[in-house]
């Protein structure tokens, strides 16, 4: 038990709470806010483990990981706009006209 | 500890209800309220953790530019009332079961936490400021910068298209 364990027991609880999420919401949105929430959780744990060892790279991946998430939303929100256009609603259990 | 454990315990607490309140809530709008409560807690956490550049990063991209877009698209659509029975009845072990994964994910990690606890850590704080961020960026990390701009570019061309009405 040492200063930062703390720290990533919340990243992994936090992480587990959008992974329960993700597996129970039928709604497309939800869905990707609790992506972002997972994502939150393990940018915590990098910044808590840069402090750790003292070293600054993993703030600069968590740096990394927050522009992959701004480009990711751009495109999934576009594709999400896309489906309710054509499916008038964002239901995933919907979304299954490649299997029949 | 002291202090700075109080304030942690604090935030932390908030950070989970706020978890906790986005994954119930049966408004897609109060989810994402919710969820701008948790990053700002986080950006708390990193001031914490010796990081203040990725605080505001953290505010000004997460809760700013991300959340924003969330909030804009859900007002947009008019999708924040989720339907009541939301659950299928021919999926009804589904929600048991993913609580049950959930837990079980959560006591690994804590095992594994506690397990191979490495005692040893930085005895003297690095220096984070924006500057030293700034220089790590255009010296060893100038490949992935570069890499990361395309990549905003292609996702903003990519949002123009996927959106566009023919």
């Amino acid at each position: 038990m040492n200063e930062t364990t703390p720290y990533i027991l919340l990243s992994a609880l936090l992480f587990s709470i959008g992974a329960v999420s993700v597996l129970t919401r039928r709604n497309a949105i939800m869905i990707f806010m609790s992506i972002e929430l997972m994502l939150n959780a393990a940018n915590l744990a990098f910044v808590a483990f840069a402090k750790q060892w003292g070293q600054l790279d993993g703030q600069l991946f968590v740096f990394f990981v927050m522009t992959v998430a701004a480009a990711e939303v751009a495109v999934g929100l576009a594709l999400i706009v896309a489906i309710f256009r054509a499916k008038k609603g964002t239901d995933v259990d919907d979304l299954s006209a490649m299997k029949n | 500890m002291g202090s700075e454990f109080i304030v942690f315990l604090a935030v932390a607490i908030v950070a989970i209800g706020a978890a906790v309140g986005m994954a119930l809530s049966r408004n897609a709008l109060y989810s994402a309220m919710f969820l701008i409560l948790n990053f700002a807690c986080v950006a708390v956490l990193y001031l914490l953790l010796n990081a203040p550049f990725l605080a505001v990063a953290q505010v000004t991209v997460y809760t700013g530019a991300i959340m924003v877009l969330f909030v804009f698209v859900i007002m947009v659509l008019g999708a924040e009332k989720l339907p009541a029975g939301e659950s299928r009845k021919e999926m009804a072990w589904q929600r048991p079961l993913a609580l049950g994964l959930g837990v079980l994910l959560l006591i690994q990690a804590a095992y594994v936490v506690f397990t191979r606890v490495v005692s040893s850590s930085a005895t003297k704080l690095i220096d984070s400021s924006p500057l030293a961020i700034g220089k790590a960026l255009f010296g060893p990390y100038l490949f992935p910068f570069e890499v990361a701009s395309i990549l905003l570019l292609a996702a903003m061309v990519g949002a123009v298209v996927l959106t566009r009405k023919e």
